[in-house]
């Protein structure tokens, strides 16, 4: 359970202490859904390079807070920055211009469309008389999936066909073909079996190196203390508490969730 | 309808037919549609049992003259109401919004505008000036729906059976309740009978058809060697093509055969004063609504499969929250599909009144069920997503071909609409154990 001797090979220096601009910073974000408040003042920040787990409850928040970042939500009152810049995002078609992309729980894939087709979807190739350019998306897929799940073969059936992870992977080649600088990843893990999880995990370290920023929102506290830089806990739509995952341990985490403090930091 | 039973050797494609199965049937090796197939099939035993119970009156290039003719007006709907049902919405209006749009364009022509512009009846200008206000009635109308469905999230089902109620009596509202005609000659050109294009223009028409159908196949495999993907032997796309040729030449041939009776070639030449040369015959060859179907149904097949807007239709129907995430404005999308159905309603308006050379109080009643029973029996899935163009027009011939057969064969009026009913329920039936078969949803 002792994390602090953690020998992971993540050697990089903590990009924080160099000065770098954050990648995002959330700042004081609040929303309501009809008086519950859903985000209360909650602030965060990602930095390139950097995997920050979002933990908690059902319902503590998580999802709605990383909404309002990729243009689902509005949120009421606060600030989003990108690149030490002001950020103004009121639908998904802004946040892609930000270059963030969504990799949602639900996939969020249209189930009748086939893989090309959901890879470009709102975002299609056309050719110069302006139709939809197939064979060119289908191309380009081939080429993104060789890269990401080398046995992906089924292109060009829905992909209602396909297995929990060659959708994943459908939804992940979409962030990644569009050169994502900001990645969200919402319960990726969460319908995938183990061998599939294996290769999800292994793509976020990949995507880590290239210098990409990912929230990664799971239950599974064991996997985020793997995988994840820093840990932000929610609770009742605030935040408990940010913690770089070499100062905690996994019962820590576990009691932020559930009593919405840090035992340690409370004790010292 | 996806009878896969009426296809012979579908069978041996099993479970997953587009697998990769090393040894290929030679359907596989076609690559064309099973569903597609199975309504072909059950279209074919349709005519070939009529055929044999009317003693062969069923399939005389006649019958199937007017089987064409009264097809077109559900076809170009049901082409519309695909987009409707694939993005999970319903239109129950398209009936009374017919006669709506039939009303408007019957007065603009005999009343409004010999009365308040000054053309007289006959103007070359008053048919094209009532369709083009009957066409924008359509689609106004339809967006308005539309509007009330997707931004201010009525639904669908309620705003067009409101519409139901409210087109159909505004269409009686502007006429009066009077019958309206008769209308424009050009006007009426457009119904069947009173516009063809005669044996040779046919001709010409078929080969373009056959040479554009060989050419766009060509440049569709051309363009995927381009990619290095793999297609099918040129054996089998030469089987395509030759049976798509085939199916054009023969359809116009057929239309061809049918010769206009002599004595209304003698009533025409007497007309323009001049006597029929003895044993001159003249054929009707493809009416004008026939060509507007085709027209329609290329547009609208390319709209589903080569555009954003098709994409983003079938997308929104498969999964709305998936298409809303992609940055898709699904509210302006709805919009635009009821706009479509709309404006195709009005061209079905065009080819209604024009057939009956008049408007009538009662035109398009019950068309909505025609309509979206075509479109249910060509594989359009109520639970969205899933359908297609060719299917729903296949789908209106399949129901208007039971329709006329039982008529011919003089089967009692309601017995004629129970089987009807019938058909529909099993075709979803069919339909709904055809997919899960090949393992869909």
């Amino acid at each position: 359970m002792d994390k602090q001797s953690d020998p992971r090979a993540s050697g990089a220096p903590d990009p924080r202490a160099s000065g770098a601009t954050p990648l995002v910073e959330l700042k004081d974000i609040r929303i309501a859904f009809g008086g519950v408040q859903a985000v209360d003042g909650v602030s965060l920040d990602l930095y390139p390079g950097e995997v920050v787990g979002l933990l908690g409850h059902n319902g503590a928040g998580k999802s709605t807070l990383i909404k309002i970042l990729s243009g689902a939500y509005k949120a009421d009152s606060g600030e989003i920055w990108i690149n030490g810049e002001k950020a103004s995002i009121h639908s998904p078609r802004d946040a892609r211009r930000y270059n963030i992309e969504t990799i949602y729980q639900t996939l969020a894939l249209a189930d009748n469309l086939d893989a090309a087709s959901n890879l470009f979807l709102g975002r299609e190739i056309v050719t110069r008389m302006g139709f939809v350019d197939d064979a060119k998306q289908e191309a380009e897929t081939r080429k993104i999936m060789a890269r990401l799940n080398p046995n992906f073969r089924k292109l060009s059936e829905p992909v209602s066909a396909l297995s929990g992870g060659q959708r994943q992977s459908v939804a992940i080649a979409r962030a990644v073909y569009f050169n994502a600088r900001i990645l969200i990843m919402d319960e990726p893990t969460a319908a995938l079996g183990v061998h599939e999880t294996a290769m999800v995990a292994d793509l976020i370290k990949e995507l880590k190196a290239q210098g990409l920023g990912i929230f990664l929102i799971s239950h599974d506290t064991r996997e985020m203390m793997e995988l994840c830089d820093r840990v932000s806990v929610m609770k009742n739509g605030q935040l408990v508490g940010t913690e770089r995952v070499e100062d905690v341990t996994e019962d820590d985490i576990l009691s932020m969730i559930i009593m919405g403090k840090n035992p340690k930091r409370d004790a010292a | 309808m996806s009878d896969t039973d009426t296809v012979p050797n579908a069978a041996p494609s099993g479970q997953r037919p587009a697998d990769k199965a090393p040894a290929r049937s030679f359907l596989n090796q076609l690559e064309l549609d099973l569903r597609l197939l199975g309504m072909v099939g059950a279209f074919i035993i349709v005519c070939v049992v009529f055929n044999v119970l009317t003693d062969g009156r069923f399939l005389t290039p006649r019958n199937i003259f007017n089987l064409s003719i009264q097809t077109v007006s559900v076809a170009i709907m049901a082409t519309g109401m695909v987009f409707i049902i694939v993005t999970r919405h319903i239109d129950l209006s398209v009936g009374a919004l017919l006669a709506t749009a039939s009303a408007v364009m019957a007065m603009m022509q005999t009343r409004w505008l010999p009365d308040m512009m000054g053309l007289p009846l006959g103007h070359a200008a008053l048919p094209w000036l009532s369709i083009l206000a009957g066409l924008i009635t359509g689609a106004v109308i339809g967006a308005f729906q539309g509007w009330l469905v997707g931004y201010l999230t009525i639904p669908a089902f309620i705003v067009t059976l409101g519409g139901l109620l409210i087109w159909r009596n505004v269409g009686w509202y502007i006429t009066s309740g009077q019958t309206i005609g008769p209308l424009d000659e050009t006007f009426q050109a457009f119904g069947g009978i009173n516009g063809t294009l005669g044996a040779q223009w046919s001709w010409i028409a078929g080969l373009l058809a056959a040479v554009v159908a060989v050419l766009a196949l060509w440049s569709a495999r051309r363009n995927k060697i381009g990619h290095g993907f793999r297609v099918k032997p040129i054996w089998a796309e030469a089987v395509v093509m030759a049976i798509i040729v085939g199916a054009i030449l023969g359809f116009v041939a057929i239309l061809n055969a049918y010769e206009i009776p002599s004595r209304v070639l003698a009533r025409d030449f007497a007309a323009r004063g001049a006597e029929m040369p003895e044993g001159f015959t003249a054929s009707y060859g493809i009416p004008y609504s026939v060509l507007l179907l085709i027209a329609v149904a290329v547009v609208m097949t390319v709209i589903a499969r080569k555009t954003r807007l098709g994409r983003y239709i079938f997308a929104t129907g498969g999964n709305p929250d998936a298409a809303e995430l992609s940055g898709i404005n699904t509210r302006l999308l709805t919009v635009k599909v009821f706009a479509i159905m709309g404006t195709l309603v009005a061209i079905s308006a065009v080819v209604a009144s024009a057939r009956l050379t008049n408007h009538s109080n009662d035109i398009g009643t019950l068309d909505e069920l025609r309509v979206i029973a075509a479109a249910v029996i060509g594989g359009t899935a109520l639970s969205g997503g899933i359908g297609t163009i060719y299917g729903a027009i296949l789908g209106a011939l399949i129901m208007q071909s039971l329709q006329s057969g039982m008529a011919m064969v003089g089967v009692d009026a309601p017995l004629q609409n129970m089987v009807v009913g019938t058909v529909l329920v099993a075709a979803v039936l069919i339909d709904i154990i055809y997919r899960r078969r090949v393992g869909g949803k």
